[in-house]
């Protein structure tokens, strides 16, 4: 039996860009940084979340796929193919959503009223989906 | 090459948020051709090349499914439904749905039932292909510069 989801992933096309992204302006923090000689191991969490929950900045491309389809993975994720990547939980939408635009978050909507909270969402620089939630209090 | 195709649809995708987020508004084709920095015509064909429907089409279908929502969630009469999603005439809307749905703004909320789903992800899914597309042989042939 599963007990735990710990590490979920996004596909990043520059690992220093999504750093810049994700830290910088999400306000996420760095999990690992480990250079693993095939691969450079980049995970980001959420302060205060459970600290082992981190997301894997993987960037595709050789050893792990070949040139050519690393090259179609990008060009999909750019057109924004990855579908709904990241869902996060705030305490306040709208001062989170402001917070972002001042920091020059690309933001597709929100903050909107919703059956389940206050929500908005966003894209990564590559072109994935975010969106942050304010849950309705019970 | 990759890096331009990733660039564009990166843009193209720009503009696409655009219309998501400005549904209500009239189809600007100048202003998203700035959102995506090429030319009008280009962005026309670019678009339909990256996303396989032109821009006017897609904001049609999203227009489209915003009304069914409306249609379904709300009390709203027909008529604010079509000005709430954009549409400057009745007829337009009425013709635009039932091209797209094949039934009538009326009919689709007499059979409809609510849905739970969260709005980013019904303005997503239930974004109704229009059942009277045929698959297109893979579209567009040579884009010209502009």
């Amino acid at each position: 039996m599963l007990n735990k989801l710990r590490i979920t992933h996004v596909f990043v096309t520059d690992q220093d860009e999504a750093l810049d992204f994700y830290v910088g302006k999400l306000g996420l923090e760095v999990a690992d940084d480990i250079d693993l000689g095939h691969m450079r191991w980049l995970t980001v969490r959420v302060p205060g979340d459970d600290p082992e929950r981190v997301i894997l900045l993987e960037k595709p491309g050789p050893p792990a796929m070949d040139a050519k389809t690393a090259e179609q993975v990008r060009e999909l994720i750019a057109k924004g193919a990855s579908g709904f990547t990241l869902g996060f939980t705030t305490d306040d939408a709208r001062k989170t959503y402001d917070e972002f635009k001042a920091k020059g978050v690309e933001l597709t909507d929100g903050p909107t009223e919703q059956p389940y909270g206050i929500d908005f969402g966003g894209r990564d620089p590559f072109g994935n989906h975010f969106r942050v939630s304010q849950p309705l209090t019970a | 090459m990759s890096l331009a195709v990733e660039q564009s649809n990166r843009r193209m995708l720009r503009a696409r948020d655009a219309m998501d987020r400005a549904y209500t508004e009239a189809l600007d084709v100048p202003a998203l051709a700035r959102i995506a920095h090429v030319c009008p015509a280009h962005f026309i064909r670019t678009f339909r090349a990256t996303f396989g429907e032109t821009p006017h089409r897609y904001l049609q279908r999203r227009r489209v499914e915003r009304a069914m929502y409306l249609l379904r969630e709300t009390e709203l009469t027909v008529t604010e439904v079509c000005m709430q999603v954009g549409f400057s005439s009745l007829g337009t809307f009425s013709r635009t749905f039932r091209d797209i749905l094949g039934e009538s703004p009326s009919a689709y909320r007499k059979r409809a039932v609510p849905s739970v789903v969260p709005a980013c992800f019904g303005m997503a899914y239930l974004r109704p292909a229009s059942f009277l597309d045929k698959p297109r042989a893979s579209a567009i042939a040579s884009v010209n510069p502009c």
